[in-house]
């Protein structure tokens, strides 16, 4: 099965080469059907590769240890779902998956536009091409899963060797949140490829106005949602599984995730005032670049090893060809960039800065500055190397004093944008849409302050929020009474159509108000508390509102690992809450690693968050450690709300309306709705 | 016009927050061999040292926690003073990188421990052009 395997890996990578050259070669000499056989080519190397991860599962759940990647992260006694998981539960299997991804990608991209674009296509399928080849090319030699264990003798023969059973996976990976968070991040990073291939035909056959732009709104939005998405389960499982108490650490492995997403973000909103102004040519080609890069960039960082992380699963040897890789495509890319920057010339300028186009590119620009300052933190030690010869770091406050103030901007930015009008915002318009979401929010920051808060981030937070809040519901408000007195339809049914006619505006609304939510979850950090204890039987442990008694104490045994456990009374203002029994496991095979299972309390208030750190040195009773973190529910909610958002500006345009949203771009602003309507 | 300037402001702006906020967290990274060659400059600097823990050298009894990392012959020994709970993969043979400071008696007292099995991540430390 593993020769099987092997050898279609193999085929994808011929079939890739053929497809990259075969389409070259045909756009070259205008030969339809040389294209069309590169197009057919990517098919089934896609196929291939689908075959390829079908037989390394198969190895998996038949637990092959004869394989080293099946032996490196399965034991028999593992369950058949983290066996699958498996697949990318180490280096070598998860480049598998990642070329599947790519593969994927490629496929539906290609597929999708079989009858369009013609003269464009074949430079984007050589693009996907080159990119599926050069993974694949990874893959086969310098990270192949099928390779199998060989062992060398005495004499310096090898043979092959078959363990009897396997290291098992990582016992802290195995949680739910993790065996889905790898394959959503990898959709997220590669998936910027289509728009970046896009992007690259575009340029090369000068078609640069607005067809490439909008073909791509739906390949930037979908690999947006997931890297997203990923980043957040990422959280999640460093919240649930690692047992520091928080969800977020400015970790490179992390923040190299993050760098993508604000730059897809800033791409996003700047096409925008690409397609309604013709503005911003360059620096969306730009910025497709980057993001794309980006995503190969986050590769590099989890698996070169060259920044110190305590996510980085492997260290290996692909970081050389990652940079350059890397280089080529930014060459290539600059290159056609500047050879095209006659056809990339703005068809407007900006008018004023209290305008639609200037909240947007603020938005841009700080965005930037964010994406900046992670990458220059990120890259400090090898910078400072270079530099002075000794590597440095900079941690969380360097991260924390750039990005919560740009985060509070983008986040006031969210509220005044979509009022301001294009290209120029007359003061008695502003008077108007401004006047309740002012009010409400002065009234939340007279609330707040009075209440006693006076952490003035927080409190700066907070009004914000409530800012945003108060003019997302005012332009849904405004969108459907208009509505609803031009059509004669209650306001209910108003509000829902006037979404469905205007996907993208108020899709991206729901998006906005999502974000907002995650902001009040990331502010509740402003207020987390915690205590540590050494508690004996009937000791009680007191953080806020809450008082843990120890009840019990038991030892057992498990198939997979030995476990101790604390049974703790969680009391709230003095009424008994729930019964906590936080977890010490110690597993048995592989690194015999132990593990540290959280028992938490989650409320939309704040969470209750108990870990058992071990038994007092000195054999005087058992430490606990508790999290009051305010807030945190609302982090993943608003996630919720985000994909919900997402979903909404993905849903497909009906035949009649899309007429429509083609001659608005799905951006008017609310005083044309009657307009529209009629 | 009025848009640069205000871009212009914002980016000294952060410039000037990020500027501040690495004063306060640079910290040097090491591995324990480099410190012993670089003590001298190390005092009252924040550092991270990067070593192996010896096996056997925990010390739970005492507190602060003690153990002892080493790289490459040379090793040194630390006094855990954090407040946060030690992860699960600091133990016997892990790769740790602790991070603190030179106390006054010249051992070396950490507030922030990261470790990782060592042999779930075989990779040497980077090698440095020494």
């Amino acid at each position: 099965m593993s020769e099987f395997g092997n050898f279609c890996l193999l085929l994808a990578f011929c079939l890739a080469l053929y497809g990259l050259f075969a389409s070259l070669i045909g756009a070259a000499a205008r030969q339809h059907r040389i294209v069309r056989s590169a197009e057919r080519a990517a098919l089934g190397a896609g196929v291939s590769i689908a075959l390829a991860v079908g037989s390394l599962i198969y190895l998996l759940l038949t637990s092959d240890f004869s394989v080293a990647h099946v032996a490196s992260t399965t034991n028999r006694d593992l369950p058949a779902y983290y066996k699958i998981a498996a697949l990318w539960g180490g280096h070598d299997g998860s480049m598998v998956l990642w070329c599947f991804v790519t593969a994927l990608f490629s496929c539906i991209a290609i597929y999708q536009n079989r009858y369009r674009y013609r003269d464009m296509m074949p430079y984007v399928v050589a693009v996907l091409m080159a990119n599926l080849a050069f993974f694949l090319c990874l893959n086969l030699f310098f990270a192949n899963p099928f390779n199998q264990l060989v062992q060398v003798n005495a004499d310096g023969t090898m043979e092959k060797f078959l363990p009897r059973d396997g290291r098992g996976l990582n016992p802290s990976l195995q949680y739910w949140a993790m065996v889905i968070h790898p394959p959503i991040l990898y959709h997220g990073f590669i998936g910027f490829v289509v728009p970046f291939a896009f992007a690259i035909a575009a340029l090369v056959t000068r078609q640069l106005g607005d067809a490439w732009i909008r073909t791509i709104r739906r390949w930037t939005l979908v690999p947006w949602l997931l890297l997203g998405v990923g980043l957040i389960l990422g959280g999640k499982w460093a919240y649930v599984e690692l047992g520091w108490g928080g969800y977020w650490g400015w970790d490179p492995v992390e923040n190299s995730s993050l760098m993508p997403w604000l730059t897809a973000t800033a791409f996003l909103h700047s096409v925008i005032v690409q397609e309604r102004k013709g503005m911003l040519k360059v620096w969306n080609v730009l910025l497709i670049t980057i993001t794309f890069l980006l995503g190969i960039f986050g590769t590099f960082i989890t698996r070169s090893g060259i920044v110190g992380s305590v996510h980085a699963f492997a260290e290996s040897s692909l970081g050389p060809f990652l940079v350059g890789y890397m280089s080529v495509m930014l060459c290539i890319s600059l290159y056609l960039i500047l050879d095209r920057l006659p056809y990339l010339k703005s068809e407007h300028k900006l008018d004023s800065v209290v305008s639609r186009e200037s909240a947007f590119l603020f938005n841009n620009l700080v965005l930037l500055i964010a994406c900046f300052s992670i990458f220059w933190g990120v890259m400090f030690p090898v910078f400072s190397e270079w530099v002075r010869g000794t590597k440095m770091t900079v941690g969380p406050p360097f991260f924390n004093n750039v990005n919560i103030p740009i985060g509070l901007f983008l986040l006031f930015l969210t509220g005044v944008g979509p009022l301001f009008a294009w290209r120029k915002t007359s003061l008695e318009s502003l008077k108007k849409a401004f006047v309740w979401p002012v009010a409400f929010s002065l009234v939340a920051a007279v609330a707040l302050v009075a209440a006693g808060m006076r952490s003035f981030y927080a409190v700066m937070s907070f009004t914000l929020c409530v800012f945003v809040v108060a003019t997302i519901v005012q332009e849904f408000y405004k969108g459907a009474s208009v509505r609803s007195r031009n059509t004669g339809e209650g306001m209910g049914a108003a509000l829902v159509n006037l979404t469905l006619r205007n996907k993208r505006r108020y899709g991206g609304y729901i998006v906005h108000f999502g974000v907002v939510v995650i902001f009040v979850g990331l502010t509740g950090n402003a207020f987390n508390q915690e205590a540590m204890q050494t508690l004996q039987r009937g000791q009680s442990l007191e953080l806020g509102r809450y008082s843990l008694k120890l009840m019990d104490y038991a030892e057992g045994d498990d198939p997979n690992y030995a476990w101790a456990r604390l049974t703790l009374e969680a009391y709230q203002d003095g009424k008994l809450l729930k019964v906590m029994r936080p977890e010490k496991r110690a597993y048995k095979f592989g690194d015999q690693q132990t593990t540290t299972e959280v028992e938490l309390h989650s409320t939309p208030r704040e969470d209750l968050y108990v870990i058992y750190v071990g038994p007092a040195n000195d054999g005087s009773g058992h430490e606990v450690k508790v999290f009051v973190n305010p807030l945190v529910f609302w982090v993943w909610a608003g996630t919720i709300v985000l994909i919900l958002g997402t979903f909404v500006t993905l849903l497909p345009d009906r035949k009649g309306a899309f007429a429509t949203q083609q001659a608005t771009l799905g951006e008017a602003p609310v005083l044309d709705e009657p307009a529209q309507i009629k | 016009m009025k848009f640069v300037v205000g871009g212009l402001v914002i980016v000294a702006a952060l410039g000037y927050l990020g500027f501040v906020g690495m004063q306060e967290s640079k910290a040097y990274y090491i591995t324990v061999d480099e410190f012993h060659t670089m003590k001298g400059q190390l005092q009252g600097k924040t550092c991270k040292v990067a070593g192996d823990v010896v096996e056997g050298s925990i010390d739970r009894t005492r507190k602060p926690l003690e153990f002892t990392i080493s790289h490459q012959g040379k090793s040194l020994k630390v006094q855990y003073v954090g407040k946060d709970v030690l992860p699960d993969t600091f133990k016997d043979g892990s790769k740790a990188v602790v991070e603190g400071t030179i106390a006054q008696d010249g051992r070396f007292e950490a507030r922030h421990i990261e470790a990782k099995c060592a042999s779930k991540y075989e990779a040497e430390y980077q090698k440095k052009g020494t």
